[in-house]
């Protein structure tokens, strides 16, 4: 009972600090600096959601941005396909109110995360046989074609890109609780996964499989839940990413967004949680707030740069597989002045 | 049926190149077990240099007004694909001795050197960038200065760490090396796309109604002695030996006695050197437009190829760039907006049905 009451307590905070925080950035914080929050947000997502696969599952895989996609073009295809024909039965899903909105977003989050999830299953459970490299490379060839599918169809605009979903965008501030929403879930989501029974058969399938399948996991099983799972939350965050943009194009997921959320991953290390946190919010937002044209020009040649001189001085990323977490930190402030044990 | 014939001819002729590069693959892939993923962009290089090379470094004639000058060319020509083939040699070593070989051996100090030279350069064109032209000289020295300031930073934190086994780590780094090299195309040769002019008279031949190009069949006889040279290297020197050796076993290898490093640098200079030979002469023969990411999808494409015939596999490497070349052609033939998808389908296909690829050996994997 307490332990219920803890944790609706925590949601409850959450959701409260969230809206509060939400007010103040509309009402005090110029609109570029909310769309770069906006894109912290997603890809502070993307990079927890990945590390849930490569880190936490030590499943490497590249072609992250094919579930994106999906989970943008299914959002959008609701919004703009979809929910036109709904909304005559069904007056609520109306735009332009409050509740209307919230619902139309609730729905397209639904649909984009279960749609990528399934795209997940698809593409994980024939690959994930595969390990390795060769996991990686087939991964990179899935994300590919997801984006060439998307590329050859028409009802979604191919080349040209979705029309503009701006009907959420004008009232921006609706995005940004559910981008910030979404990320508590997923690290709440990894942070809990760690801490059960079951995040410890994930662990095991990293440290080797081969034991852990003597051990009785059933480890094809673990990987593809472990890569459903995350393509799923890759999903959502696709679904407000479409959104919040004028406009989406299968450009935008390509192979370099894919390596984007990998360097992440990487750089923060990979199965920390709050590495890839970080990390995913220090590579967008850096870039974006040391706005000049030669950070802008330069920002891949750095990025790529640094994945190589860190992979060659430290592999395991800056946080490795620790975490930073707020209780142990002041624990450790309090111990200062004590004497070593 | 003609119209089959032709398509098949087109796509010999893209296979071929594909071979070439597929062989770079192949070949690293034999004796590091490492996903060469840099390649793609040596056959970049090679193009580029191909580019300016025929535009600024040697004296090509212009054919429409001197239509005598057509040996020079042809002589100027066979020169281009040598530097291409040099210059790529070059950067495959480049790649190999600081990229890969401290993920191998450790880092060293002449690797803190390198990369701290590395990082200090955009801190170098940052400064300059942000200054007027007078005082890039200065900045030019402070950069020099940061790098020397870096090289110990960069040494202390090599200390502490070992050599890293690892196979992801070495994707990741190849991954890493390749982005390097793409965007810092970007940045240096520029994003708009540039065009070698015709050096070479062109003709056309008609048998049996096929039409056969005088550039595909110079890349096809081209490839055809490369692939030959590449064979008997492989097969009858001492280095194409250690090679060999290197790819069964790289720590009995070591115990005979072979300089294992200088043979792996040796193979990375024989793969770079086909690849640049390569994308010389698609850029030079094909009209095709060169820009800093042209070796993306080939290099993707091949590396698929690679797979196709068995990773590791010379004539293996061979057999794939044709098929998929062909498979490319014929698919492009009829739905030509999934032609890029082909060889991802292809390669999950392969990897599913016979990971070890058509020609590999199918090797159990041992607690």
């Amino acid at each position: 009972m307490r332990w219920l009451l803890g944790r609706i307590g925590v949601v409850v905070l959450t959701c409260a600090i969230l809206l509060v925080a939400n007010r103040l950035i509309i009402d005090n914080i110029k609109e570029y600096y909310v769309s770069v929050l906006v894109l912290c947000g997603l890809y502070a997502t993307l990079a927890v959601s990945l590390n849930l696969i490569n880190g936490i599952t030590g499943q490497f895989s590249i072609g992250h941005a094919g579930f994106y996609a999906v989970g943008a073009y299914v959002g959008g295809a609701w919004t703009m396909l979809i929910r036109p024909l709904v909304v005559k039965s069904l007056p609520i899903l109306q735009t332009g109110t409050q509740i209307g909105d919230h619902l139309n977003l609730f729905i397209a989050l639904v649909l984009g995360t279960v749609c990528a999830g399934l795209t997940g299953l698809l593409v994980g459970l024939p690959s994930l046989r595969l390990r390795g490299d060769y996991l990686a490379i087939v991964t990179l060839g899935f994300g590919e074609v997801i984006r060439i599918v998307i590329l050859n169809m028409d009802v979604v605009g191919g080349p040209r890109g979705f029309t503009p979903i701006t009907e959420l965008v004008n009232n921006h501030g609706i995005p940004l609780v559910w981008i910030f929403g979404l990320l508590v879930v997923v690290v709440a989501f990894s942070r809990n996964l760690l801490k059960s029974a079951q995040g410890l058969k994930f662990l095991a399938v990293r440290e080797d499989e081969i034991a852990a399948d003597a051990m009785g996991v059933n480890t094809t099983r673990v990987k593809v839940t472990a890569f459903v799972i995350g393509s799923a939350f890759a999903g959502a965050a696709g679904v407000l990413y479409a959104h919040c943009q004028t406009g989406i194009t299968p450009d935008s997921f390509d192979m370099n967004t894919s390596i984007i959320i990998t360097t992440m991953v990487v750089l923060g290390g990979t199965g920390s949680i709050s590495g890839s946190l970080l990390a995913g919010i220090a590579l967008t937002a850096l870039p974006e707030l040391l706005r000049n044209d030669f950070i802008k020009e330069y920002r891949m040649v750095i990025f790529s740069t640094l994945l190589v001189v860190f992979m060659l001085t430290r592999p395991q990323g800056i946080f490795g597989h620790r975490e930073i977490a707020l209780p142990r930190f002041l624990r450790r402030l309090g111990r200062k002045g004590e004497p070593n044990p | 049926m003609q119209a089959l014939v032709q398509t098949l001819i087109y796509g010999v002729e893209t296979g071929a190149i594909y071979a070439l590069i597929a062989l770079g693959y192949t070949m690293v892939y034999g004796v590091l077990r490492l996903i060469n993923f840099a390649h793609g962009d040596v056959y970049m290089i090679g193009a580029f240099v191909g580019f300016f090379a025929c535009t600024q470094w040697l004296p090509f004639k212009d054919l429409s007004q001197h239509p005598e000058a057509a040996m020079l060319n042809v002589v100027l020509a066979l020169v281009t694909l040598l530097l291409s083939m040099l210059i790529c040699a070059l950067l495959g070593i480049t790649i190999e001795r600081f990229a890969y070989r401290p993920l191998r051996n450790g880092f060293r100090n002449a690797d803190a050197h390198f990369w701290g030279f590395v990082i200090a350069l955009p801190v170098t064109a940052f400064a300059g960038a942000m200054t007027t032209t007078k005082r890039q000289g200065v900045f030019l020295f402070a950069g020099v200065v940061i790098g020397f300031i870096m090289r110990p930073v960069m040494a202390y934190l090599a200390k502490r760490i070992k050599p890293s086994g690892s196979r992801l780590n070495a994707l990741i780094t190849a991954i890493g090396v390749s982005l390097m090299l793409e965007n810092g195309g970007i940045n240096i040769f520029g994003a708009d796309p540039k065009f070698i002019p015709d050096i070479l008279p062109k003709r056309q031949f008609n048998l049996f109604g096929l039409v056969f190009d005088s550039s595909g069949l110079i890349i096809l006889a081209i490839a055809a002695i490369l692939m030959a040279l590449l064979r008997y290297i492989v097969l009858y020197t001492r280095p194409g030996k250690a090679m060999r050796a290197i790819s069964h076993d790289i720590d009995a290898a070591k115990l005979m006695g072979i300089n294992t490093d200088r043979v792996i640098s040796f193979t990375f200079a024989l793969g770079a050197s086909l690849a640049g030979a390569a994308g010389f002469m698609v850029a030079a023969f094909t009209n095709i437009k060169v820009v800093p990411l042209f070796g993306l999808q080939p290099g993707l494409k091949a590396f698929v190829a690679a797979v196709l015939g068995g990773a590791g596999n010379i004539p293996g490497a061979t057999l794939g760039g044709l098929i998929m070349g062909v498979v490319e052609s014929l698919v492009a033939s009829k739905f030509p907006q999934w032609r890029d998808a082909v060889a991802f389908i292809l390669l999950i296909v392969i990897l599913l049905v016979r990971p070890a690829g058509l020609l590999g050996k199918n090797t159990a994997e041992k607690v």
